[in-house]
């Protein structure tokens, strides 16, 4: 296996330096494309939030619900000075490429939203706090759901069933917490729920080799049908069974007592503070450990993998199977965090946009993380600025992120590249 | 089952038997005639039925509590607990089984229903033609239903030019859908599954968009339920009394349609060519790209004319829950029609008669209609792996079997 390139004629081992000569020209030129975008970007952050916004008009944003903490802002000043600052670094970009052209990136949406910000609730104060406390809510389930993707996938097993896994969590979760009394018990009934129809999905795509997509599908579809068959067999007759209860918020001693940050971060339920641990956890493990790069290799290069002595269907098992309980934290979430009971149907596709997370974030935990955040804000910012009122429609807000996933899948702004037997079945001798 | 255990001694049973697509992979060797093979090949599906029905039964006994007090006491009367067992499963089954089939209105009710399953379920199937997975159908049903929509409460026109104006305009919004991901798939690589999802987010709010707007909101109602259609645009109902329309006759002519585009047509043969090899494809002289992005975009107009077909048929408005999971349920009757055109039919008549009768069913037993949910993810589950079937009825495997793949995944592209 190693000395494969030996036998190649000379010519086509010159090859790969060539082409990586062109690709290194091509990545200049692409990287001097996207400063004109943020260029662009800029232009229009002036003309339509700057001048949009009269001038001596002032905008407050609440940075506490308990004190009267806020800062305000002059709108017109604010949103000309923002939108100056992305045209600078957009003229340096097309110039003379920035190094960590990511962060750069992150930082001008971050600008962008908040220029739009200033200008949508011009006039009037804003609960930054309040927003940004449901845009953590709203994100933590995605989060996690997405860590589920990861896992699965970063072994080579695609996963479309989240959606299914979840559903199935949030009913088996609120199921055992209202059934024993215990809400400590249905967090680990839901993890366990997630687990095992993760089993299954493993069993079908990596002992007998169903596509996996299909398989996926099975497994939504049957999520779907037994969780509702149950919810109006049992949980209708008996609605006991149906009151869980929610986890309560615990706020953390000195970190949870901090104005704006602490209120925002650090006084939430166990299930959020499980998501800070376990993203920087996994994605330590995955890209650190031994056990990380034999997943990975898994995922990558399963021949190569199953050469050196990695059992390749034990290592997708017990992915997948992490993955499920991932997952299975994501979906009674819903149900024992936030809602306290089972509702039919209740992910209502938050499997999906986790999935959309994943791809986002690059099959990376962090990345999905930042994704789920930019989702979860469009979620929260659409329902706060539907109280307010804007003239864009609060559809077309809900809509954004999908079309930035659109784009970000389409290879716009970085390519998303999966690992490479991502879905194929592989047959161990 | 008997034929099988000799295996190798007839190449063209071998391949019927594993379910794959009848009557379109002709093999010469073979002198089984034709009607034989199309009868071997419902073997699988039938047993997935079977098997998804039989499991079904265990569940409705699981979750019935008289059942299970019976059974709590089977020491003191084992027959109890097996008759009422039985009872509850045969009840439960023969009262789905009337609503669908039983009755002139339960044919009514399961062919309307079958309708938009059909024309969808064509819509995954033809895309799974060329490799394609189009979980976008939903999407594409979406934006059928809003164009159509649009066209049927609009120009007050007489109807046998507005309804197939309307059905066009069904056609043309699923198209354009369709159309984007396949031109994403064609000319990025974008993988089909996530782009579609995607648009399937985005149509379901674009339509929660158009519900908001003057243009399709009676005058001064805020409720998102869209002006009614003209009463010349609704599809014409054949039945006195019943509600099946003529939706279902273009659902019929779609698959045959469909059917001789992928046997009679070039097209046809290049979307196959395109699914089973893209590189064989393009070094054979095909336009690779331009198939790919047609046919997604063709399987749209298909789901949308489904869309098409349910806001000019039963619902007679625009709601935006009015597509539901129609979509998703095509996936499934894609599956069980292992892509067959007919196949298709039958499965959507199947799953339309599931729909149909577990309402009936619900009324008479209480046993709550999301079981036919469950009984369609088994089908499915069964159909997908062959395996399982095999292992359950101890079926031979013989050895020219193929595993059947509908799809390619994203890591392999």
């Amino acid at each position: 296996m190693t000395n494969i390139g030996a036998n190649l004629p000379a010519d086509e081992i010159q090859a790969p330096a060539d082409g990586e000569i062109a690709l290194e020209a091509e990545e200049l030129h692409k990287a001097k494309r996207v400063g004109w975008i943020w260029i662009f970007v800029g232009v229009a952050i002036v003309w339509l939030f700057g001048f949009g916004s009269e001038a001596g008009v002032e905008t407050t944003f609440n940075l506490s619900l308990e004190s009267d903490l806020s800062i305000t802002l002059p709108s017109r000043i604010s949103c000309l000075a923002i939108g100056a600052i992305i045209v600078l670094l957009g003229i340096v970009q097309s110039i003379r490429p920035l190094p960590k052209r990511t962060i750069f990136t992150v930082l001008i949406v971050l600008m962008a939203v908040f220029a739009f910000l200033i200008w949508a609730t011009r006039d009037s104060s804003f609960s930054m706090v309040g927003m940004l406390q449901s845009t953590l809510i709203r994100a933590t389930p995605l989060a996690l759901g997405a860590l589920a993707g990861v896992l699965c996938e970063r072994s080579g097993v695609v996963n479309i069933a989240i959606e299914g896994m979840m559903l199935f969590a949030a009913f088996l979760g609120s199921f055992a917490a209202a059934a024993t009394g215990s809400l400590w018990i249905g967090f680990v009934v839901g993890v366990a729920g997630g687990a095992i129809l993760a089993y299954g999905h493993a069993g079908l795509s990596v002992t007998y080799k169903v596509d996996q997509i299909i398989s996926g599908t099975v497994i939504n579809f049957f999520a779907l049908g037994i969780t509702s068959y149950l919810a109006a067999q049992i949980l209708t007759k008996y609605p006991d069974l149906n009151r869980a209860g929610t986890f309560a918020r615990i706020k953390i001693p000195v970190l949870g007592d901090i104005p704006f940050i602490g209120e925002i971060l650090f006084d939430n339920n166990i299930y959020v503070y499980t998501a800070y641990f376990l993203l920087p956890f996994v994605t330590f493990m995955l890209f650190k450990s031994r056990w990380g790069l034999r997943v990975r290799s898994v995922g990558e290069l399963p021949k190569a993998a199953d050469t050196v002595g990695i059992n390749v269907y034990r290592t997708r098992y017990i992915s997948v199977i992490l993955g499920g309980g991932a997952a299975g934290l994501a979906g009674s979430f819903l149900s024992l965090g936030s809602v306290g009971s089972f509702q039919q149907n209740m992910t209502a596709g938050r499997g999906f946009i986790a999935l959309a997370a994943m791809i986002l974030g690059r099959w990376n935990p962090m990345g999905a993380l930042g994704a789920a955040l930019l989702f979860g804000f469009a979620e929260s910012l659409q329902s706060k600025l539907a109280i307010i009122g804007t003239p864009i429609p609060s559809e077309f807000l809900l809509m954004a992120p999908y079309i930035v996933t659109l784009f970000f899948v389409a290879g716009f702004g970085g390519r998303a590249r999966p690992p490479a037997a991502d879905g194929v079945p592989y047959e161990q001798g | 089952m008997i034929d099988e255990d000799s295996p190798g001694m007839n190449p063209g049973l071998a391949e019927a038997a594993s379910g794959e697509f009848p009557g379109e992979i002709e093999n010469g060797n073979s002198r089984t005639p034709r009607w034989r093979k199309f009868l071997r090949s419902l073997k699988v599906p039938a047993l997935a039925i079977f098997s998804a029905l039989f499991l079904g039964g265990i569940l409705i006994i699981l979750t019935d509590t008289d059942v299970l007090w019976a059974w709590a006491r089977f020491f003191n009367d084992p027959m109890r607990a097996l008759s009422r067992s039985w009872e509850a499963v045969w009840d439960a089954y023969s009262a789905l089984f009337v609503g669908a089939f039983g009755s002139l209105s339960a044919w009514s009710e399961t062919l309307l229903r079958a309708t938009p399953l059909t024309l969808a379920g064509l819509a995954v199937a033809f895309a799974f033609k060329a490799s394609l997975f189009n979980i976008g159908a939903n999407g594409q049903m979406i934006l059928g239903a809003i164009f159509s929509a649009y066209i049927g409460f609009t120009f007050d026109i007489t109807g046998w030019i507005l309804v197939p104006l309307a059905l066009a305009g069904g056609v043309l919004g699923g198209f354009l859908w369709g159309g984007i991901a396949g031109v994403l798939k064609a000319t990025t690589g974008a993988h089909e599954v996530i782009t579609t999802i995607m648009l399937n987010f985005i149509a379901a709010f674009l339509l929660a968009y158009f519900l908001t707007t003057d243009t399709f909101l009676p005058s001064g109602s805020a409720n998102p339920i869209s002006k009614n259609m003209l009463e010349q645009a609704r599809l014409h109902r054949f039945i006195s009394g019943e509600r099946v329309d003529i939706g279902i006759f273009i659902a019929i002519a779609a698959v045959a349609l469909v059917w001789w585009v992928l046997e009679k047509s070039t097209l046809g043969f290049q979307v196959k060519a395109v699914g089973l090899s893209p590189d064989a494809a393009k070094y054979s002289g095909m336009k690779v790209a331009l198939i790919i992005a047609l046919t997604l975009a063709a399987a749209g107009g298909l789901a949308g004319l489904a869309g098409a077909t349910v806001v000019l048929g039963a619902t007679g408005v625009l709601t935006g829950g009015v597509i539901g999971n129609l979509g998703f349920d095509a996936i499934a009757v894609a599956l069980l029609g292992r892509s067959n055109p007919w196949g298709v039919l039958a499965a959507a008549i199947l799953f339309g008669g599931l729909n149909a009768g577990a309402v009936n069913m619900q009324a008479e037993t209480q046993i709550p209609v999301d079981i036919v949910i469950v009984i369609q993810a088994l089908i499915i589950l069964f159909v997908a792996a062959p395996d399982l079937v095999r292992a359950i009825y101890r079926i031979k495997k013989v050895d020219t079997e193929e595993a059947q793949s509908f799809t390619s995944s994203w890591g392999s592209s």
